[in-house]
C-alpha cells in the first residue's frame, strides 16, 4: 500500500526557468499548539521550486516551529504536501533523500574527520562506495570545505563545522532528482561576515538550481540581500509574504518588531535596507 | 588540526587477531599447575591423546579451555556493548558498568537465583539458560532506560545525569543485593558472591554456547546498524532528518546492550571496565566510524579480557582472584583520565 506512495509523482523538467512556480511544499490550515499555547495559528502557503524563501519575524513567533511542522517532528494540525504527496505518507527513508535540514550547531564529541562527517550524509543512497567518495568530494568542494577533508571535526570553527554539514545535507539530497528542499535553520547565526555571505550565496544557488531552500534569518538586510521572497512571521501568523522589495516596509517591520526603522535602496545592489533608528 | 589514524582498521583487525590466537595459546598453557606447551597443544589434539597423562588432558580441556573461550566471548560482548551505548548516549564515557546496566543485571540475576535457587540442584540448566539471564537482562533493560530516560534531553546527553543517575541506580541495586545475601540460604549466597565480583571461573559447556552464540548475534544485529549508530552521533533530530527511524533504533540498541551485558552477568558476573577502555583505545587507532569500530572492539575486547584473567589466576596462584578486581584495577585510572580529559564539557 505505502509502496503506491513512495516516488513523488512529479514531473521532470529540462530548464532552470521552467522550475520557478511548480509548487513544492504546500501547507494548508496548519495550526501547532504546544502547552495550550498557539505557536503556528492557521498558517497556509506554497514553496516552489527555484525559490529561497527568508522567514523573519521577532523571537518566539514560530519560525522554527514551522520548519519542525515540514519535517514532522512536531505533531501540527492541518496538511503540509511535499512534492504533491501528503507528508504522513512519505517513509522516512525517501523523503530524506528529498528534504534535508541543516542544523543550527551540532555537537559531535566523537573525532571523525570532515570527509566522514559528510560521507554520513550517504548512508540512505542506493550507490557504490567510490561513487559516494566522488560525491562526497563534489559536494565539499561546492561548500567550500574540501580543503578541510582530513581535518578533525570538533577542531573546525563553527562556521567551518556548518558548512561541513551544508556539504552533508547535499550529500543526503544527491538523488533528489529535481526534487529538493533544503530547510536552514537560522544559518548565519554563528558566523562571522564573509561566511554569512557564503552561506546564503550557496543557498540561494542551489535554488537557482531548482531547489527549494527556506532560511530562517534574523538578519533583514541579509534577507533582502539573498531571498527571492521574504515571509514575515508575528505572533503564529504570516504578516507579509512578497518580494523584498514589497515586504520590507518601514510600517510594516515597525508593527512587527515593535522599533522604529527607516528603510533605503541599497547603493549598489538596489535592495532594501533596513535601518533601526 | 589533521587526523592521523594510527593504524587502518584492516591492519589492526589482523594484528588484534594474531595477538588473540597467541593469547589464547598462552592462556592454555598458562596456570597454577605447571603444563608444557606441548603438552597442552597435544592434550586438545584428540589423535595425539595417548601419551599424555589424563588429569593434564581433564585440566586442559574441562579448566582452562571453557574459561579461555569465555574469557574472550565476554570480552568481545562487554566491549561491542560498551562501544554501542558509547554512541547512544553520544559521550565517551558512557559503559555498562559506570552508568548502572552490569549492577541492575546483577539484582535481576540475584532475584532469580533467591527465588528459584531451590530448582538449581533439579534443573540446573533450566536455570543457567532460562530464568537468570532472562532475569539479568531484564534487570539490565530497566535501568537502561531509565538512565537514558534521566540523562538525554533535548540538548543531547547530560553526563553529569548520565553519571550520577548510574551512581545513584548502583547504590539502589547494591543495597538490594546487600539485602538478598542477607536473607540467601548457602547455596544462594554462594552464587550471589560471584555476581559482585566477576569472575570466569564458573566456564562451562552449556555456557559457552549461550555466550558465542549472544555475540554473533550482538555483533551481527550491531553491524548491520553501524550507519545508523555513525547518524546518531550527530544528533538525534539530525539522525531524524537523516531518515532514520530513531525511536526504534535506540530501543533496539538499548534491549540488545541489555541482553548482551545481561548474559555476560549471568555467567560470569560483574566484570566493568571492559566497555569503557576498549571502545575507547579502538578509537583512538582507527577512529570513531563504527563500521570498523564494532569488529576491533570485539577482538580487542576478547584479548584484555583474556589477558586479565591470565593475570587474576596467575599473579596470587594457586588463588584464584576475580577477574573484577583485576579490569577495575586497570579501568578506574583509566576512568579518571577520561574524566580529566573531558572535565570542560562536564
Amino acid at each position: 500500500m505505502l509502496a503506491l506512495f513512495t516516488q513523488p509523482k512529479n514531473m521532470t523538467h529540462d530548464s532552470i526557468g521552467q522550475y520557478r512556480g511548480s509548487t513544492s511544499v504546500s501547507v494548508n490550515h496548519l495550526s501547532v499548539e504546544l502547552n495550550r499555547r498557539t505557536i503556528l495559528d492557521d498558517m497556509s502557503f506554497e514553496l516552489n521550486k527555484g525559490e529561497f524563501t527568508a522567514l523573519l519575524g521577532p523571537n518566539g513567533t514560530g519560525k522554527s516551529t514551522l520548519l519542525k511542522a515540514i519535517t514532522g517532528e512536531l505533531a501540527a494540525h492541518g496538511d503540509i504536501k511535499l512534492f504533491n504527496q501528503p507528508r504522513q505518507y512519505w517513509r522516512s527513508e525517501d523523503l530524506a533523500r528529498h528534504l534535508g535540514v541543516l542544523p543550527q550547531s551540532s555537537t559531535l564529541s566523537f573525532n571523525f574527520t570532515s570527509r566522514e562527517v559528510v560521507s554520513l550524509g550517504g548512508i540512505g543512497l542506493n550507490i557504490l562506495n567510490h561513487q559516494l567518495e566522488q560525491v562526497v568530494a563534489n559536494n565539499m568542494e561546492k561548500a567550500d570545505v574540501l580543503h578541510l577533508a582530513d581535518r578533525s571535526y570538533p577542531t573546525l570553527s563553527g562556521g567551518e563545522k556548518q558548512r561541513v554539514h551544508f556539504a552533508r545535507v547535499l550529500t543526503q539530497l544527491e538523488q533528489s532528482g529535481d526534487n529538493k528542499v533544503i530547510l536552514l535553520d537560522e544559518p548565519t547565526s554563528a558566523l562571522d561576515l564573509r561566511h554569512q555571505h557564503s552561506t546564503l550565496a550557496l543557498a540561494k544557488a542551489l535554488a537557482k538550481q531548482g531547489a527549494t531552500v527556506v532560511a530562517v534569518l534574523h538578519d533583514l538586510n541579509l534577507a533582502a540581500q539573498y531571498a527571492d521572497r521574504l515571509m514575515i512571521l508575528n505572533q503564529g501568523k504570516i504578516i507579509r509574504d512578497a518580494t523584498p522589495k514589497d515586504a520590507l516596509k518601514s510600517d510594516i517591520i515597525e508593527q512587527v518588531y515593535q522599533h522604529k526603522v527607516s528603510v533605503i535602496p541599497h547603493p549598489e545592489l538596489g535592495h532594501p535596507i533596513v535601518i533601526a533608528t | 588540526m589533521t587526523v592521523s589514524r594510527a593504524l587502518s582498521a584492516k591492519s589492526l583487525c589482523i594484528i588484534s587477531a594474531i595477538a588473540l590466537y597467541l593469547t589464547t595459546v598462552a592462556s592454555i598453557t598458562v596456570g597454577p599447575m605447571s603444563i608444557s606447551f606441548t603438552d597442552s597443544i597435544q592434550s586438545l589434539l584428540p589423535l595425539t591423546n595417548a601419551d599424555i597423562p589424563n588429569h593434564i588432558t581433564m585440566i586442559v580441556q574441562q579448566v582452562r579451555l571453557p574459561r579461555t573461550l569465555l574469557a574472550i566471548a565476554v570480552g568481545g560482548i562487554l566491549a561491542i556493548c560498551g562501544a554501542v551505548m558509547q554512541g547512544l548516549f553520544r559521550n565517551p564515557l558512557a559503559d555498562p558498568g559506570i552508568i548502572g546496566v552490569s549492577s541492575g543485571a546483577a539484582l535481576g540475576a540475584a532475584i532469580a537465583i533467591v527465588l528459584f535457587g531451590g530448582l538449581a540442584s533439579h534443573y540446573p540448566t533450566l536455570l543457567l539458560f532460562g530464568t537468570v539471564p532472562m532475569f539479568a537482562c531484564f534487570g539490565g533493560a530497566l535501568i537502561t532506560f531509565t538512565v537514558y530516560r534521566l540523562g538525554t534531553g533535548s540538548n543531547g546527553t547530560s553526563v553529569t545525569m548520565m553519571l550520577l543517575a548510574g551512581v545513584a541506580i548502583s547504590a539502589l541495586a547494591g543495597a538490594a543485593l546487600g539485602l538478598l545475601n542477607y536473607f540467601a540460604d548457602d547455596q544462594a549466597l554462594r552464587d550471589l558472591s560471584l555476581w559482585t565480583m566477576g569472575s570466569l571461573a564458573g566456564a562451562n559447556p552449556q555456557g559457552l554456547w549461550l555466550a558465542f552464540t549472544t555475540l554473533v548475534i550482538l555483533f551481527t544485529l550491531y553491524y548491520r546498524d553501524a550507519d545508523k549508530i555513525n547518524a546518531m552521533l550527530l544528533g538525534e533530530s539530525e539522525a531524524r532528518h537523516m531518515g532514520i527511524n530513531v525511536q526504534t533504533l535506540k530501543r533496539r540498541l538499548i534491549v540488545l546492550a541489555a541482553v548482551g551485558v545481561g548474559v555476560t552477568v549471568a555467567l560470569a558476573g560483574m566484570i566493568g571496565f571492559i566497555g569503557l577502555i576498549v571502545p575507547h583505545v579502538s578509537r583512538m587507532l582507527i577512529g570513531p566510524n563504527y563500521k570498523t569500530l564494532l569488529p576491533v572492539t570485539v577482538l580487542l575486547g576478547a584479548l584484555l579480557l583474556l589477558f586479565a584473567d591470565m593475570l587474576a589466576r596467575t599473579v596470587v596462584a594457586p588463588l584464584d582472584m576475580p577477574v573484577g578486581i583485576v579490569t577495575a584495577l586497570i579501568g578506574a585510572p583509566f576512568f579518571v583520565w577520561l574524566l580529566i580529559k573531558q572535565k570542560g564539557r562536564i
